[in-house]
């Protein structure tokens, strides 16, 4: 028993925060491409933070509850309903048996997580419960989900859960609770966002105007834009002279350009190393704000100091931090 | 012999890593040197390290900013600088002397395996059996895995089999497939789109998920291509999906 698939959704998939320390074989780490929003929504949810949750993309799935759960939904708002009625983010939300979650319009950003209060139960491979679907590795089933999968779900403590059942009155299908995360908590999400970057290994060796339009254009996101990458296109930015690199190692956030002369911007599931030049690397804070733009997003890049990318980095840890002792107070009310 | 410190170069890759840079070319001193930095980082870890990736002539070292920090107490990329530099001081790059034992790749080449065994042939005036013989001489040196889950990339390859890729790519490649690219030769790990020229296959899995070493080579590693019959494939391929 557990959460029935009665339509999956454009792209609905198992992750949690990624598979680490199999990149020297080649294995590409994939996990959440908002990091920030699936921590969120497993801390919410009451899980710890190596969890697995429920990464939904724009056009959102319609799964059933076999059992009463307790679930938050943190991302992106694709219009979220229970039974027909919209819930809100960044809450969590007690849901009776029986109850059906689908999602409307989407009204802001690209990617949602659905965290469940005990936890999406899947076998880890390789240490993580990541879908990695072109190489059918991890999550349910290597795969995205497809209607009639029924997740099985680590079921909450009865603790956890009588106190709801209490609160949430007869024939109410779902309780959202009285208090959730203050929007301040939240990235500067942006439907056309001016991203923190500082220069790529290889920003000296592209031409004194290639690196200004670099810092000073418009850069539009292609429809070529997945879990793996971001094709983004603007001015075309060439090397002061033809090279031929050796591959190396490249990462989530690393803007490497084409013989073309077009950026592509490396997302969760890039590969582990790559031979094009890297112009630049997007801090790890704004990894959130690109994993939710959509195709024809404009977007914009800022220089900053590694100082400066480490202080942001600081700054997030804390709030999870944070977070993290004020649910664990509220769990204790 | 300890590694000329001078001509290292570290720098970083964003805020989560550092690049050691140990030369400019593809060499075998070089990789060496990878070769030692890798097996110090397995046998030294320290905290905060995620994990590194080896590649031609680097190694990037993945680090969480947050740990190595002691939680925003220090410069965690000057802490992760300094131990390279402390590793690369200790580092003895001659102390390997156990050479690495030759693993064989059987392969089924030409036919319906090899589909561009006959163009390879063709193109290079050599005969079929030729090209075979060539490609199953050499013992291959694993610089690096990359590009795809257990993908490795080879050297070694007698430039006398060199072919250009295939100018519209195919759409499928089967996994275990062995392909030549200009002067590199390779295996497909797993099915996917590719414009190599295909000479054969192997029956082995090269990355299984649910192995303890999910890659079948790992950079470091020496290869050597071994013909084999359709028979034999048929044979060792049910044993490698029996797994």
């Amino acid at each position: 028993m557990g959460i029935k698939v009665e339509k999956p959704g454009l792209l609905t998939t198992v992750q949690d925060l990624g598979r680490y320390g199999f990149q020297k074989q080649g294995m590409v780490v994939s996990g959440a491409m908002d990091s920030f929003a699936l921590r969120l929504a497993i801390l919410l949810a009451g899980n710890p933070e190596n969890a697995a949750a429920l990464e939904i993309t724009l056009s959102g799935p319609s799964l059933r509850f076999q059992e009463d759960s307790l679930i938050a939904l943190a991302g992106a708002n694709l219009s979220p309903k229970l039974n027909g009625t919209p819930v809100p983010n960044h809450r969590p939300v007690f849901v009776r048996k029986d109850t059906l979650l689908e999602f409307g319009a989407p009204v802001q950003g690209c990617r949602t997580y659905l965290a469940v209060t005990g936890g999406i139960d899947v076998p880890l491979v390789m240490g993580s419960a990541s879908t990695y679907a072109r190489a059918g590795v991890g999550g349910w089933n290597g795969r995205a989900l497809q209607k009639d999968d029924v997740l099985l779900v680590n079921l909450p403590t009865s603790e956890q859960l009588q106190h709801w059942q209490e609160k949430c009155p007869a024939g109410e299908p779902f309780l959202v609770s009285s208090w959730g995360l203050s929007r301040d908590l939240l990235p500067a999400y942006s439907e056309n966002p001016t991203v923190r970057v500082l220069p790529g290994p290889e920003f000296a060796l592209f031409s004194e105007n290639a690196q200004e339009t670099f810092w000073n254009s418009e850069f539009k996101v292609s429809p070529a834009a997945d879990r793996m990458g971001y094709r983004v296109e603007g001015p075309v930015l060439s090397l002061k002279e033809p090279v031929e690199l050796l591959s190396s190692a490249v990462t989530f956030g690393t803007v490497q350009v084409t013989p073309s002369g077009n950026p592509i911007i490396l997302m969760a599931e890039h590969q582990t190393t790559g031979g094009y030049p890297r112009i630049g690397q997007i801090i790890s804070a704004d990894l959130p704000l690109l994993a939710q733009v959509r195709p024809g997003a404009k977007l914009r890049f800022r220089q900053v100091s590694l100082t400066e990318a480490h202080q942001l980095y600081y700054r997030r840890e804390q709030t999870l931090e944070h977070l993290k002792r004020v649910l664990h107070l509220q769990s204790k009310r | 012999m300890p590694l000329p410190t001078s001509s290292v170069k570290i720098y970083p890759l964003g805020d989560t890593a550092v690049v050691l840079q140990l030369g400019d070319e593809i060499a075998v001193e070089t990789h060496g040197q990878v070769k030692a930095v890798v097996r110090f980082l397995n046998q030294h870890s320290f905290p905060g390290l995620i994990e590194y990736v080896p590649a031609f002539t680097t190694v990037t070292i993945y680090y969480d900013p947050w740990l190595v920090s002691e939680w925003g107490k220090s410069d965690p990329y000057a802490a992760v600088e300094e131990n390279l530099r402390q590793m690369l001081a200790e580092l003895e790059t001659g102390s390997e002397t156990e050479p690495a034992s030759v693993k064989e790749i059987p392969v089924v080449y030409g036919g319906e395996y090899g589909p561009d065994l006959a163009f390879v042939a063709q193109h290079t005036g050599l005969s079929m059996a030729e090209v075979i013989a060539r490609h199953t001489q050499p013992e291959y040196l694993v610089y690096m895995i990359g590009f795809a889950p257990g993908f490795p990339y080879l050297g070694g390859m007698d430039p006398k089999i060199a072919a250009p890729r295939k100018e519209v790519p195919r759409q499928v490649i089967p996994a275990g497939s062995v392909g030549i690219a200009g002067v590199q030769t390779g295996v497909y790990p797993m099915e996917t789109p590719g414009g190599w020229q295909l000479i054969g296959r192997t029956p082995l899995n090269l990355f299984d998920p649910n192995r303890a070493e999910p890659s079948l080579l790992q950079m470091g590693d020496v290869v050597r291509f071994v013909s084999i019959s359709e028979q034999e494939y048929n044979a060792l391929k049910e044993e490698a999906d029996g797994d």
